[in-house]
């Protein structure tokens, strides 16, 4: 039987939020779009979503007193989904227009992408794929419906360096340079892209979380 | 080398999808809901939805009828038509874009794209340009759909706008527009070379090969298309699967 659950997207002042309610609305999830801590900690799974920079991203979380709040929530492995800027904030430290201190949920860093192979442009913006560390890595995980030729949809200047090769989820390739395009650890994952843009492949990405948050697998 | 958008593109008007021909003799195509479904099936990588008389009547685009159409489509929309201030662009996004496509309203008050930059970020904030030649040489930016000459250039227009921060360009050459007779090559050749934002083509679409010239000669991110798909001359895969075979990237669902 699936319970009914609850989900809530953190809004701490970026982004729009509007295409990832509308995915939740499609596979008939309640969802909370709040700044309350309250309804965060009663909430089944938590979105930390995000567009814009580090230290914006940040700065919106502490004003708002969410920051310890999200940590605390990541610390009982509640399951959660960072997308783009919000998981970028999931790592220790932010180096976008200066160094700022994340969440530190997982260790490692955020560094702008180097000068890149065949003068691509940075952001990049448009569709890629993304790659398992090594075959079968995705079993259990958010990514284990994903196809060879699934891609998904990014928009972003800056990458994640997770310290600890464990945390690292899925890589992907652009310009030349490999970069961990998702990280994970227990329950608690991020995206650097954004699955509720990514068609069908993102549709089943949310709903592969969904299903963590009901049945606490993927 | 990254994948190159195959986006096509939307012109609204009233309740109807319609289709300009060098932005006069307009004809409609279809129902707004049922062809963006269709694209988004058939493998868009996004879509751009343009109310193309809300600038001209200077009135809002209708938001009622962007939700119904963006309601079940999960890649990005660029949305424009009649964008002249902050609350406008909210308006848009909470109805289901992901970007903003300016034109007419910039030209008239070029800071309003700062202004639009500073609040939702470069990645959410498309120029848009209709581009028409001039017969002494050089091209000048056109407002309203084609109709209203500006006495700007295009090159430097453009060079002002990425200074002010916008994230892309959707780049519209409204002598091609509609004609299917090819991409403005030499324009959109000009703007690559200099641009560090992506560049969207759009107007011409026509040949399978008109695609291709436009990635391999003119450098272009991402082709805008409306005719070459409303009329079925070509699908989604069909464009997609010729560039594959010409060995450029493509994604293919």
């Amino acid at each position: 039987m699936s319970k009914k659950i609850k989900v809530a997207i953190v809004d701490y002042g970026v982004g729009n939020l509007y295409s990832l309610i509308g995915v939740f609305k499609f596979f008939n999830i309640d969802v909370n779009v709040t700044e309350e801590a309250e309804i965060l900690n009663q909430a089944d799974g938590i979105i930390l979503p995000g567009v814009g920079s580090f230290a914006a991203g940040m700065r919106g979380l502490k004003i708002r007193g969410l920051d310890e709040v999200v940590k605390a929530i990541a610390s009982r492995n509640k399951p959660m989904l960072g997308i783009c800027l919000g998981t970028q904030l999931m790592l220790t430290e932010g180096h976008e227009f200066g160094n700022f201190k994340g969440l530190g949920i997982m260790k490692g860093k955020v560094v702008r992408f180097p000068i890149l192979a065949d003068n691509e442009k940075i952001p990049q913006i448009g569709w890629n794929k993304i790659f398992p560390k090594e075959p079968g890595a995705w079993t259990g995980t958010i990514l284990n419906s994903f196809k060879e030729n699934d891609q998904v949809y990014f928009v972003h200047s800056y990458i994640l360096e997770p310290k600890f090769e464990k945390n690292i989820l899925a890589l992907s390739v652009y310009g030349g340079h490999t970069f961990c395009s998702a990280i994970r650890q227990g329950n608690i994952y991020g995206c650097q892209f954004h699955p509720e843009k990514s068609g069908q492949a993102g549709m089943k990405i949310i709903k592969n979380f969904i299903n963590l948050i009901q049945y606490g697998k993927a | 080398m990254k994948n190159i958008r195959l986006i096509p593109r939307l012109d609204i008007k009233g309740p109807n999808v319609v289709k300009p021909i060098q932005t006069e003799a307009l004809r409609v195509v279809g129902n707004p809901k049922k062809l963006a479904y269709h694209y988004y099936e058939a493998g868009a990588d996004e879509l751009i939805y343009l109310d193309i008389v809300a600038s001209l009547y200077q009135r809002n685009l209708d938001f009622d009828l962007l939700k119904s159409v963006a309601k079940n489509i999960f890649i990005p929309i660029t949305v424009g038509g009649g964008i002249r201030s902050i609350s406008d662009i909210n308006n848009v996004l909470r109805s289901g874009a992901d970007k903003v496509a300016i034109n007419t309203f910039a030209v008239k008050n070029p800071n309003f794209l700062s202004q639009a930059v500073k609040e939702f970020g470069s990645q959410c904030v498309v120029l848009y340009v209709e581009a028409k030649k001039r017969a002494q040489g050089g091209y000048e930016v056109y407002t309203d759909g084609g109709r209203e000459k500006t006495g700007l250039e295009v090159i430097a227009w453009i060079k002002k706008a990425i200074g002010l921060g916008v994230g892309e360009i959707l780049l519209t050459s409204v002598d091609r527009d509609g004609t299917r007779g090819g991409y403005d090559i030499e324009l959109l050749k000009k703007i690559a070379s200099f641009s560090p934002v992506p560049l969207i083509a759009h107007g011409g679409a026509g040949s399978l090969h008109s695609f291709e010239e436009a990635v391999t000669l003119a450098k272009v991110d991402a082709l805008g298309v409306s005719s070459a798909f409303h009329y079925n001359n070509f699908s989604i895969s069909d464009v997609k699967n010729y560039l594959a075979k010409n060995n450029i990237n493509v994604r293919i669902i």
